[in-house]
């Protein structure tokens, strides 16, 4: 699996999106989060099932200072 | 003392009447010139060509700085001027963020221009009082305060020999003196400085805003590059600007209800959003300090680590719950909804001249807590809050206050400085009580606060001359470029934002360009070409603000809800095109991104020549500290041992056999090499040659080819 164009070590069968955030530490709230380009609503985070060979993008939407 | 008897002692230096010219389409075409050497006061005319080139706030202040300076003035020179200037967009109250200041001058951190962004009510009130920007040049023989009176039509200098110099105090006495009553009280601003701006080089400049609610004046500060130090060594005191009324269309905008409008759709994106995303309303910027922390960003111990255990002492419901004083009006300028200016109320002092005292201290901001907290590694939240109360009221950076206690604590540590030298103070990370004495010595001006005061550039040199310190070492871990304290952010592990402190105009402040998590996290920006897109792009677009007088932070710290199924979510196109409104609403002249960024990109290249033709500005002085790349020594290399090993192997190093150092060194050549690439990249996308300068082809193309910028960048072509 590719999490941000790069390959995700820490990827187990099963795992969903909100398994990806815990395990990343990803704790900040604005998260854009698209899977193979499809964006995913935060209230599906816990029920989409992530495959080997997708694609996965959580970007955090903090320009910051 | 009593209003009476500081104005019994007054004298009156010089007192000049004008005719106020009222605003046209966000301008009055005017600017106050005021000389303190020999008290002149005249009003000039904004030609027509200034407006087009510089467009207002930062843009007039640079060009008005040029042509008061050579290349041999320095902070001190009596014809260094500093330069308070507003844009056209400054002093609307229908949307948020739109009463900005924009101060420069030279600095004595830098030697050469600064800019500072800053809230309060002085710039829309000067512009109210009939001109888009004030230029003070000179010095005065004994201490001055200047009141600019848009009532009275009349700016008089007076000497001011009783009143106070500390921000908090000064800032109420001239609010209470020109003020009779509450509503009087709300249309006066004062810029002050305070007493450790007069015995360090990072002092600040103090906007009030009178609160009504908590009937007091509080104070936005110009931070950056020592403004203060160069408004005390002009021995000025205050600058007083009395408004006749505040009233939605000053502006005499082209479109008044384009204004309205986009104002209210972004009122309305806070009321509905903002509890769902960055939570300004309740919590202010601070509301970053754990998000950092958990990201290993926040700069902890002198930028060594980025983050810490006890972060939690200081995060920011630590700091609401305890502290600051919620549902109350916290904009800094009327009608900004997003109003992050938090306060806490009632805050009893435990050290230095005003123990005791109850006051209110304006805070915590993310980089207050950031600076003087993690990074000198104290928790504690009493004391991050006092530390911020004494650097604004002694008018001193928090930022560079904070980076530079935290690289004398490394020094003390490391064994570099020690008691003996520090005067007593044990300086170690954590020992808040050492940091509250140093901060009142730089007040008094005495101990090892005339020192640390210098900043981290000067204490270097002092430490290598005096005490046999080793230079190299101080280079890799002194958080400073161009002269200029890094503010605090961990750019260790992202390369782009290496360049965001480091391809800057002014010196390593992140108002440019903040990356890290485009880059770091999200990996949105790979390449070179990438990154130097994004760092011409975002300081092209952030300067603009600096224009046109507004703030930042309306422009991303509340997104629309759909804004992450837009292409390019960083850029928030949809507020972008807000400013588009603005500019055409206020103006009557239609924009788009293209031509916003060609208007930030005329002045942000007329600032890169300045700072060669002060001695600055190429590619050299673009180089920054190892610290601020990667680590410095074994135990930061330690700290984070498996991710450095990781990206090593990746990129194909071969480490079996090798020691620790030189796998730190191998690292190091890595990165300081990718740095170089990015600086070709970046200077590529923003027309310069390799050496950092500004090619003709660029002036010309930008209608910037004028004659004084050709001379200067002609011995490096
Ligand atoms: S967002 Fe905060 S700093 Fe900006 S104008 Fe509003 S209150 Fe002032």
């Amino acid at each position: 699996m590719l999490l941000n164009n790069r390959i995700f070590d820490h990827y187990r069968e099963n795992m969903t999106i909100g398994d990806v955030i815990e395990v990343m530490r990803f704790t900040y709230p604005r998260l854009v989060v698209k899977v193979n380009g499809r964006l995913i609503q935060k209230s599906e985070y816990n029920s989409t099932i992530l495959n080997e060979n997708d694609d996965v993008k959580i970007h955090h939407l903090l320009a910051g200072g | 003392m009593n209003l009476q008897e500081l104005k019994n002692n007054r004298k009156i230096l010089t007192e000049y009447s004008y005719e106020k010219k009222d605003l046209y389409r966000g301008y009055t075409d005017k600017t106050l010139y005021i000389n303190i050497s020999n008290n002149e006061v005249k009003v000039k005319d904004v030609s027509d060509r200034m407006k087009e080139k510089f467009i207002g706030g930062k843009g007039y202040g640079m060009r008005y700085l040029w042509d008061a300076v050579t290349p041999e003035t320095r902070w001190d020179s009596e014809e260094n001027e500093i330069i308070v200037a507003v844009g056209p967009v400054g002093g609307i109250t229908q949307y948020p963020g739109s009463g900005k200041s924009l101060v420069c001058t030279i600095s004595p951190m830098t030697d050469i221009p600064i800019d500072s962004n800053v809230g309060g009510y002085f710039g829309p009130y000067l512009k109210f009082s009939g001109f888009d920007a004030l230029e003070i040049q000179g010095k005065a023989e004994r201490d001055v305060v200047i009141i600019i009176d848009g009532k009275e039509k009349t700016v008089r200098i007076e000497e001011a020999p009783l009143e106070a110099v500390d921000g908090h105090i000064l800032g109420e006495q001239l609010t209470n003196m020109y003020g009779n009553s509450e509503s009087e009280k709300r249309l006066v601003s004062v810029i002050t400085a305070g007493t450790a701006a007069e015995h360090t080089r990072i002092g600040i400049l103090n906007f009030t805003f009178y609160d009504l609610r908590r009937k007091t004046a509080r104070m936005k500060q110009a931070g950056r590059g020592g403004i203060g130090t160069v408004f005390r060594n002009k021995k000025i005191k205050a600058v007083v600007v009395i408004a006749e009324e505040v009233k939605g269309n000053l502006n005499n905008a082209f479109d008044q209800g384009i204004i309205n409008e986009t104002g209210i759709k972004l009122h309305r994106e806070m009321a509905h959003l903002d509890h769902l995303q960055n939570n300004m309303r309740k919590i202010g910027t601070a509301n970053i300090i754990e998000v950092m922390d958990a990201y290993d960003l926040l700069p902890v111990h002198n930028f060594q680590y980025g983050s810490h255990p006890d972060t939690k002492k200081i995060e920011s419901k630590v700091f609401i719950r305890d502290y600051c004083t919620q549902n109350m009006p916290d904009g800094c300028w009327y009608g900004c909804s997003v109003a992050c200016s938090k306060a806490a109320d009632n805050f009893e002092l435990k050290t230095g001249p005003y123990k005791g005292h109850k006051v209110v201290v304006d805070g915590p901001e993310y980089e207050n807590a950031a600076g003087v907290g993690a990074n000198c590694g104290i928790f504690d939240p009493h004391a991050v809050l006092e530390l911020n109360f004494y650097c604004d009221t002694y008018g001193i950076d928090t930022i560079s206050y904070g980076t530079l206690t935290a690289f004398a604590m490394e020094c003390y540590e490391r064994g570099i400085i020690n008691k003996e030298i520090t005067g007593g103070l044990d300086l170690r990370f954590g020992n808040a009580d050492a940091s509250l004495a140093l901060i009142h010595q730089m007040a008094k001006g005495e101990g090892f606060g005339l020192i640390a005061g210098q900043g981290v550039h000067r204490m270097k040199k002092h430490f290598v001359e005096n005490y046999g310190a080793d230079a190299a070492f101080l280079e890799d871990i002194g958080a400073e470029q161009k002269g200029l304290e890094y503010s605090q952010y961990m750019s260790k592990e992202s390369l782009a934002q290496q360049g965001g402190y480091g391809l800057t105009n002014k010196g390593p402040q992140h108002d440019e360009a903040w990356l890290i998590f485009m880059d770091m996290i999200n990996n949105q920006i790979p390449t070179f070409e990438n990154k130097a897109e994004a760092l011409h792009y975002f300081p092209m677009f952030r300067t603009w603000f600096g224009l046109l007088g507004l703030c930042k932070l309306p422009w991303n710290d509340i997104v629309p809800a759909n804004n992450s199924e837009t292409e390019e979510p960083a850029k928030i196109q949809e507020h972008v095109d807000n400013y588009h409104k603005l500019y055409y609403g206020i103006t009557g002249t239609k924009i788009d991104s293209a031509e916003m960024i060609r208007q930030s990109e005329r002045v942000y290249n007329f600032q890169r020549i300045f700072n060669i033709r002060m001695g600055k500005g190429l590619r050299k002085n673009d180089k920054t500290p190892y610290r601020t790349m990667g680590p410095v020594t074994k135990e930061e290399y330690l700290s984070r041992e498996s991710n450095y090993e990781k990206q090593m192997i990746e990129l194909g190093f071969d480490l079996t056999g090798k020691t620790v150092e030189e796998k730190i060194a191998l690292l190091r050549k890595h990165r300081e090499s990718q740095y170089e690439q990015l600086t070709d990249a970046v200077y590529k996308r923003r027309g310069w040659t390799m050496n950092g300068v500004p090619t003709p082809e660029k002036l010309k193309d930008l209608g910037m080819d004028l004659p004084e910028l050709l001379e200067v960048i002609k011995p490096y072509l």
